[in-house]
């Protein structure tokens, strides 16, 4: 593969189920070396496009390109090309870890010695070699997710596909996993994608994130590029009373860039917010609202995500959650 | 469309091992051919069962039809394993690799069969101690070959309805409504010729009907068609399952 050209190239990409559109005319490039970031809430079309590009679904419509080879016409020169960790757990439980690995090194068609050198390579990198004569049953679920991540490199992938890594993972796990994801990327050059719906985990790791709802990209940069985009820090008031008053007088001063009221939480955008909060609240006494809490942050991507949908990422589960019990009445289970 | 050996291996091999790992899987599943075999045996031992053949007692008769139930059952529960994967989440891991469908297939059918073959012969040796005898050991390689060939019919027929299906629950309801009538309808408890003509019409498009026949032709040497018929049909259902449910299978989605 040519070392300038892109690991993978997406053209109105697009995938409908039935009536419902999972992904819509989606169109992205990522570069080799890239950590990439597909943040959404679940059902916007994530694991549908992973699906895709590692060819396990095929499009309804458009094309994708991995590592130089295109996702319908050589399936398996991409399948040869990629790792991939999937959301849901991918282990055979009546095996141990390293008859796992075993398994996975042999169906990549790697000769015994390699194998038996590579897995144990794999097996160091995620601290796992004392484990690996256990049954995978056995294993925790932080082990199992650094086994399927050891086992997504064995065959030296040229692009790897993590889907929600570290869904379901406590706090201490997780950054564990951060760890090796960056430093995967950093020191083995590899081409990460990554989904996710946790902000920090895309701000933390991501060189550019795009942010995915309704099967569509609503914006494509750097965390750091699309928090700018917000323009300042964000100063939030819990308050109780005093609604139009609050509107009329928030929307009139200049140095407000925004002002968004949700129920009980009022969030201003703004530079300088620290001096700024000795005048917001006066102000919002005066309109007879209680000041319950003052909070001062820098945007989050939470907040670029609120900006450039309308709604916070846990309204759009909500909401998805509930279109899918409206359509499918007799079946609990969504489609991935 | 390329056939790749270590891929058909591992899969075989990963088969063998979860086999021999559920140890109580495999006590369990020969113990329902064994009641039927103890009960059915004792049963209807001293009653006249007309057409059953010269000199043959119904515990003759019955072996090699317990024999065609195991293999039925057996056999169809690689369709099940494969929608156990599909629900751990483990058939990703198996679709995703640089390895063509077909050799998947045969991966499968080369594992299912294996162990289909094992629990055959373990419940034949179970008869072996109760008291069965076999005719003539020349006659049980052309049995052995039977064996073969319905485990595969069944294996094929496993992967079709297993590849159109999302989950495990439906599959109860294949057995009932599939297994049974065609372990019933394949005189192996029975002689065929006591049904009504209408059923035993059916019958006669019951792929097992000729694998049991074949099985009692070559293990105690009494069959209502030439043994050599039963080989040809039951060949030819073997190589049409399993075409058909490799074609299902490469067609099915893998997610």
């Amino acid at each position: 593969m040519d070392p300038s050209a892109d690991a993978i190239v997406v053209e109105n990409l697009t995938k409908t189920f039935e009536d419902v559109t999972a992904v819509d005319q989606l169109s992205f490039r990522v570069g080799q070396g890239e950590l990439f970031g597909l943040l959404g809430p679940n059902g916007a079309g994530k694991t549908t496009t992973i699906n895709m590009l590692s060819t396990l679904l095929r499009p309804t419509s458009g094309r994708a390109e991995v590592g130089g080879y295109d996702v319908l016409k050589h399936r398996d020169a991409v399948r040869k090309n990629i790792g991939v960790v999937f959301q849901e757990t991918a282990l055979d439980g009546k095996l141990t870890g390293r008859e796992n690995l075993e398994f996975h090194a042999m169906m990549y068609g790697l000769r015994k010695d390699e194998r038996k050198r590579r897995i144990d390579a794999v097996l160091e990198l995620v601290e796992l070699n004392d484990k690996a004569g256990t049954l995978v049953e056995k294993y925790s679920g932080g082990m199992k997710r650094r086994l399927e991540i050891a086992r997504g490199l064995i065959q030296n992938p040229k692009v790897l596909f993590l889907d929600e890594p570290t869904l379901g993972l406590d706090t201490q796990t997780r950054r564990h996993i951060w760890d090796y994801v960056r430093m995967l990327n950093r020191e083995r050059k590899v081409t990460i994608i990554l989904t996710t719906h946790y902000m920090e985990e895309a701000d933390f790791l991501c060189g550019r994130v795009a942010i995915m709802d309704k099967g569509r990209f609503v914006a494509l940069d750097a965390p750091s590029r699309l928090k700018d985009v917000l323009g300042g820090d964000i100063v939030s008031l819990e308050v109780k009373g005093g609604e139009g008053c609050l509107d009329d007088s928030f929307r009139a001063l200049p140095w407000i860039k925004k002002y968004v009221r949700r129920d009980a939480e009022v969030s201003l955008t703004l530079d300088k917010g620290e001096r700024r909060i000795a005048e917001i609240v006066p102000l919002a006494q005066q309109c007879g609202a209680v000041v319950g809490s003052v909070r001062l942050r820098e945007p989050s991507l939470e907040d670029v995500f609120l900006h450039f949908t309308g709604h916070t990422i846990r309204e759009q589960e909500a909401s998805t959650a509930d279109r899918f019990r409206q359509m499918i009445p007799h079946h609990g289970r969504r489609r991935p | 469309m390329i056939i790749n050996g270590t891929a058909i291996y591992v899969l075989w091999l990963r088969e063998m091992k979860r086999y021999l790992r559920a140890r109580s899987r495999i006590f369990g599943s020969l113990l329902q051919p064994l009641f039927f075999m103890i009960f059915l045996g004792l049963g209807f031992r001293k009653m006249p069962v007309p057409g059953l053949g010269d000199g043959v007692d119904y515990i003759q008769f019955l072996v090699p039809g317990i024999l065609g139930m195991t293999l039925l059952f057996s056999s169809a529960m690689q369709g099940l394993s494969v929608l156990w994967d599909r629900e751990f989440g483990f058939l990703k891991e198996i679709m995703v690799a640089p390895v063509s469908r077909t050799s998947i297939v045969l991966g499968r059918i080369a594992g299912g069969t294996t162990t289909t073959m094992i629990q055959g012969l373990l419940m034949l040796a179970m008869t072996l101690v109760l008291g069965f005898r076999i005719k003539s050991p020349l006659l049980f390689l052309w049995a052995l070959g039977f064996m073969v060939l319905i485990a595969f019919t069944f294996i094929g027929i496993g992967l079709i309805f297993a590849s159109r299906m999302k989950d495990s629950q439906g599959f109860g309801l294949i057995i009932n409504f599939i297994l049974f009538p065609l372990f019933f309808l394949s005189g192996a408890l029975y002689p065929l010729d006591n049904l009504p003509r209408v059923i035993r019409i059916l019958a006669l498009i019951d792929p097992l009907t000729y694998g049991v026949d074949g099985l009692r032709g070559t293990l105690i040497g009494v069959s209502s068609r030439p043994v050599l018929i039963d080989f040809l049909v039951i060949g030819t259902f073997a190589v049409f399952m399993v075409v058909l449910g490799t074609l299902v299978f490469r067609s099915s989605e893998s997610v």
